[in-house]
């Protein structure tokens, strides 16, 4: 085989690859656009799906809870992940570290009907103790959707730390520094930008999931996923595609800034990093 | 670090993963052998004082009657099958994919990497949604195929195994491709230069020495894509047909609409052991991955 016939296979792949992932999404766009009721014809442009969507108040009701539950999972997350990211890549061997290592990267790979059945019998187990709250919804999801995402973050901090170089933090170490200073102003800066993929990363999954939320939500809780699935459970809604629409637009906004944002950032670094070799 | 904060450290996220990780698996075991009853929460107490005794009460008939009904089992083959079907298809269009991107130049592999992520960071409901749309009998592809001649009458493909296979492989395939790449991205051109030196043609070369040397991609993919799928309760549910029986869909049905808890726990169990083998591969080159400095 001739390199040109290779690499036209290899384009002919990423071509038909990207169209697969991108002909759906595009479909949805244009069809929230769509005058027609009926979602097969092309009944000229109009935005009046939108009006529905906007004026329907049990659906933005589940947005509003959906992104309350989003920010306070990737918060909490965070937290949570990134202790478990330093301890796993910084502290060398402790007891315990096969045990912790098993329970955080398990989550990644179970599946979400496990993880939600199990967690919802613990929270009726748990139900007769006085700190728990009185109804299932809020809290309960978002200690479940805590749970699934601080793998993630563990497992994003982790890979970062694993690639900075451990001899910052013990010169710090060694002029002085006590170990909180040293994580404040070294560590922390380094891995930042890490801890803001791995808080991006656990508000979607977040808000993106539906099997774990509906086992662990009570009866009067109804997260966005939820309510998208019951409507599109009877069949295509238009209303779901305009949605659809503003939630693909907000995201795709958000990714390309953040990664035009971190690769301004990383050039910066880079920058830095060859003036201070330089000044040497 | 200081013992105190480094143990803090370490017991934070420890305490949480236990309670609310490690600890729900010890209840569902343990409502897994408890009987049903008509009683808020709906199952049997499994330790009970009777008469000053204390009195245990096991119950494997949740477990016999799994392997009793062949409704279960046959869920189970299937959802492996569904499930190893869609793996071995989403390598067969990722790996291409991957190679093409880890060979591409550095301003356009940052681009197609960012349009391999960019349907990851949306809804995936909505993704599959956006299915529903594409192959139902007057949607656009039948519309495509009717209007060019190729078909006189619309082909049924929603709810049908079909349309639930474009769905997994659809909604897993940046899955497979991401830790491909990057395991492919990290090779040393000079390897395949030394083997076309040595004579070896193109397509040796690369089944000789790129496809050995990207297994630990092909296997993290695999198990990021086989894992989940197995499980996977929207997909089918939207997608698949009636019959379409997937032991996900299974478990869902059993908890919300027969409400019999100790039955679905049973279901999470037997699911649990089907999968602990791959998640033990799984985690083995995770932690190795990551040790090594090179994590996805």
């Amino acid at each position: 085989m001739t390199p040109s016939n290779r690499s036209f296979l290899l384009l002919t792949a990423l071509v038909l690859g990207f169209a697969f992932l991108y002909i759906p999404i595009l479909s949805v766009i244009v069809f929230s656009f769509n005058a027609s009721k009926l979602v097969t014809v092309w009944g000229g442009f109009s935005t009046h799906w939108y009006g529905v969507l906007l004026a329907d108040r049990q659906m933005l009701d589940g947005v509003s809870l959906s992104l309350r539950i989003a920010a306070v999972t990737a918060t909490g997350a965070v937290i949570l992940g990134t202790l478990a990211g330093l301890a796993l890549a910084r502290f060398g061997r402790f007891r315990g570290r096969t045990l912790l290592s098993g329970m955080v990267t398990a989550p990644l790979v179970m599946p979400d009907v496990i993880t939600g059945l199990s967690l919802l019998l613990l929270f009726v187990a748990l139900a007769p103790l006085p700190f728990m709250p009185s109804q299932r919804g809020f809290s309960t999801i978002a200690i479940a959707h805590i749970t699934l995402t601080l793998s993630y973050v563990t497992v994003i901090v982790r890979a970062r730390l694993a690639t900075m170089d451990e001899s910052l933090e013990e010169a710090a170490m060694d002029l002085g520094a006590r170990p909180m200073k040293v994580f404040l102003t070294i560590t922390l800066p380094i891995i930042a930008p890490a801890v803001l993929s791995g808080w991006l990363l656990a508000f979607t999954l977040s808000l993106d999931d539906l099997v774990i939320a509906s086992f662990t939500a009570g009866p009067a809780t109804n997260t966005l996923p939820m309510m998208i699935f019951s409507k599109v459970r009877l069949g295509i809604t238009p209303e779901i595609n305009a949605l659809a629409t503003l939630m693909v637009g907000a995201v795709t906004v958000f990714v390309i800034g953040a990664g035009l944002l971190m690769s301004h950032q990383e050039r910066a670094r880079q920058r830095d990093i060859q003036l201070a070799q330089a000044q040497r | 670090m200081r013992a105190g904060s480094r143990a803090l450290a370490i017991a934070l996220p420890g305490m949480w993963l236990t309670l609310f990780f490690l600890i729900p698996f010890v209840i569902v075991l343990k409502i897994s052998v408890a009987g049903t009853q008509l009683a808020v929460p709906p199952y049997t107490p499994l330790l009970e004082w009777v008469d000053g005794h204390l009195q245990v009460r096991l119950n494997l008939g949740n477990f016999l009657f799994l392997l009793k009904d062949s409704l279960y089992l046959d869920a189970f083959v299937s959802s492996l099958k569904v499930a190893g079907i869609s793996t071995v298809l989403c390598l067969l269009i990722g790996y291409p994919m991957a190679y093409a991107i880890a060979r591409s130049g550095s301003t356009w592999r940052n681009i197609l990497l960012m349009l391999t992520i960019l349907p990851f960071w949306t809804s995936s409901l909505v993704r599959v949604y956006a299915w529903m749309g594409l192959l139902r009998s007057n949607g656009p592809i039948n519309n495509l195929l009717l209007s060019l001649g190729l078909i006189h009458e619309p082909l049924v493909m929603l709810q049908t195994n079909f349309a639930m296979y474009v769905g997994i492989v659809y909604s897993y395939l940046p899955f497979m491709i991401l830790p491909l790449y990057a395991n492919l991205e990290k090779h040393d051109p000079s390897l395949i230069e030394a083997a076309v030196d040595l004579g070896a043609r193109p397509w040796r070369a690369f089944l000789q020495v790129t496809v050995p040397l990207s297994l630990p991609g092909v296997i993290a993919g695999s198990m990021l894509v086989f894992i989940p799928a197995v499980g996977e309760f929207v997909i089918p549910r939207l997608l698949g047909g009636t019959d379409s029986l997937m032991i996900g869909r299974v478990l869902w049905d059993e908890f919300f609409l027969n409400r019999d808890w100790p039955l679905a726990s049973a279901v999470a169990i037997c699911l649990l052991i089907a999968l602990v083998l791959p998640i033990i591969v799984f985690q083995r080159y995770q932690s190795r991955e990551v040790g090594a400095g090179a994590g996805p």
